[in-house]
């Protein structure tokens, strides 16, 4: 059965037209919300559009038109069936305050689980270091491995010249590139099932577990402290945060007892996901600047004492920020 | 199984399908991207060597910082501000969607973006790539992460069948009864292939365009032989430009 095409397009157009602008309309003004009237309409030409496209299917050998029109039914679709919030505009002080610190605490069983695997990679590194000092070439990053603790603070306390004079703000953009890219990439690993999340997690606490025990050991607590506590403290949280939102997509992936599909539970914690990296992110942007210049200097120049308090601090107010921020 | 097409079925049933991109037609708009990120990059490297000379310290920072934004900002901001493009994408014809046709989301651009980390591994998009391959709907792991595909987006103009119809005297129509017999013996994938040709004939080189209509009428002459007089003195072109408005316009089943 052959329809009669050119009567139908001629008869329909006026009606593919005024869906095609309206769409362009609504396209155009992401934030354009339809009065009543407009609404009805639209889903008029929609429904008119959808069925013009069904009779064409099944009659026509005309495939141009068929391409117009599914390319229109297409983008009306996505507009009339989509249920998620439209976008609004974006509040940054009601994100940091409520948003992401919700966020994180509706998902803390997972944050719970990265820390109790970058712990055990704490332990196996602490551990490694106390029973095979040798294993200090692998499990320590950065050149640690090169010096023992007290001839690095030897050097540190009687140094000179600030190492970090003329360049310190590229140091600090330096790390904090680095730092998001690392736990960009912790979080991307999810995709792995969460295998790759909690190696890099695991891999993360054996070298802070490894030189954790190695400054202890030789009895260097004080400078350790004063040296890690002051950007490691929201340092470490955001890198478990990103492991955090690895292990929600790889959650959502696996889908344990789950009867929804996995298109559906990937869509449930997209929203999450998104937040908890915005998250880790500014968190790591302090750190960086912190770790900069505030951790690299040390005594005579930043009294120890100073240096723990400021991390104590910051510690402090870290852990009420996320579990009582947005409340 | 790959169709190559990803088909949508509304609640209302009806089925639409959108085309989806190859690997190949991506890595190549990822191409263009990476070029045109080397090319900004390269010039906020040249701007801020003047600047280098004020303060390296300054200089250094905004380069380290600008170069990670740009690479990691580039797809996120372009496919979000473009309605799922970037200028790869724009020049290979290409969008990003939300897999079940839905509005694209700023959270579905950004975790796609992100996790371009995994699928860059080892090198070349050689995880994305491969992933691309064995899914059905040729996503990468950002793709499925986001729920989003890439399909292609070829120029979509209204459909214009006015140069269909003769608008003058179709000799053809003088024979009711062979116009019939014709409808009944010429199947749509017959007929519409004959439109695609007169819809598409000045994209042919003179002679081709010659040869097809001939051969095209010499088929259709077979199913249904009109009188000498109803065919005598028009070409080949104007003979299947008769028939498929004898077809088409004048049929059975009239709608709208």
């Amino acid at each position: 059965l052959i329809i009669d095409l050119q009567r139908f397009i001629s008869s329909e157009r006026p009606s593919w037209n005024n869906l095609d602008t309206m769409l362009r309309r609504l396209e155009a003004e992401p934030n354009l919300r339809l009065n009543l009237e407009d609404l009805e309409r639209f889903h008029d030409l929609y429904e008119h559009a959808a069925a013009d496209l069904a009779k064409l299917t099944t009659f026509s050998s005309e495939p141009e038109t068929r391409r117009y029109l599914e390319n229109l039914v297409a983008r009306a679709y996505g507009e009339i069936h989509e249920t998620r919030e439209k976008r609004r505009r974006i509040s940054p002080l009601k994100w940091f305050f409520r948003t992401f610190p919700q966020t994180f605490r509706r998902h803390v069983r997972v944050f719970y689980f990265s820390l109790a695997v970058t712990l055990t990679g704490c332990a196996f590194g602490s551990l490694a270091t106390g029973f095979d000092p040798d294993s200090r070439r692998v499990t320590m990053p950065f050149g640690h491995d090169q010096l023992r603790p007290s001839e690095r603070v030897k050097e540190e306390e009687t140094r000179a010249e600030d190492l970090l004079a003329g360049h310190r703000s590229s140091f600090s953009a330096s790390l904090i590139t680095h730092n998001i890219q690392v736990s960009i990439f912790t979080f991307a690993l999810g995709m792995t099932w969460g295998i790759g999340t909690i190696f890099m997690l695991f891999y993360n606490g054996i070298a802070l577990g490894a030189i954790s025990a190695d400054y202890i050991g030789d009895g260097q607590t004080k400078f350790l402290l004063g040296w890690l506590l002051p950007h490691g403290v929201v340092e470490i949280p955001a890198i478990l945060i990103a492991g955090q939102a690895g292990l929600l997509l790889a959650l959502a992936l696996i889908g344990w007892g789950e009867r929804v599909s996995m298109t559906t539970r990937l869509r449930e914690v997209s929203r999450d996901v998104m937040n908890l990296s915005f998250g880790f992110a500014l968190l790591l942007v302090w750190a960086g600047f912190v770790e900069a210049f505030l951790s690299q200097y040390h005594e005579p120049i930043v009294p120890y004492e100073a240096k723990i308090t400021f991390g104590a601090i910051e510690l402090a107010l870290l852990c009420l920020y996320l579990s009582k921020s947005g409340q | 199984m790959k169709t190559g097409a990803l088909l949508i079925r509304t609640p209302e049933g009806i089925v639409f399908s959108q085309s989806l991109a190859g690997p190949v037609t991506r890595f190549l708009a990822w191409f263009v991207d990476f070029l045109c990120i080397s090319i900004l990059t390269s010039t906020i490297g040249t701007l801020l060597g003047v600047l280098r000379l004020i303060s390296a310290n300054i200089a250094g920072t905004a380069f380290t910082l600008g170069y990670f934004i740009i690479s990691i900002g580039y797809g996120i901001l372009l496919e979000w501000t473009w309605r799922g493009q970037t200028i790869g994408k724009k020049m290979l014809r290409l969008r990003v969607i939300d897999v079940e046709g839905m509005r694209l989301q700023f959270d579905q651009v950004m975790t796609r973006n992100l996790l371009r980390f995994v699928d860059m591994l080892p090198a070349f998009y050689f995880v994305g790539g491969l992933a691309c391959l064995l899914n059905r709907n040729c996503q990468r792991l950002g793709d499925i992460a986001a729920n989003t595909v890439v399909i292609r987006t070829p120029t979509l103009e209204e459909p214009d069948l006015d140069q269909l119809l003769t608008g003058k005297f179709n000799s053809l129509r003088q024979y009711p009864h062979l116009a019939a017999r014709l409808r009944q013996r010429v199947s749509p994938a017959e007929i519409a292939t004959a439109l695609q040709a007169i819809i598409r004939r000045n994209d042919f080189e003179p002679a081709a365009r010659v040869n097809l209509f001939e051969q095209l009428a010499a088929h259709f002459r077979s199913k249904v032989n009109f009188p000498r007089e109803a065919t005598d003195g028009i070409s080949d072109e104007q003979y299947l430009r008769n028939l498929v408005d004898v077809v088409m316009g004048r049929s059975v089943a009239g709608m709208g």
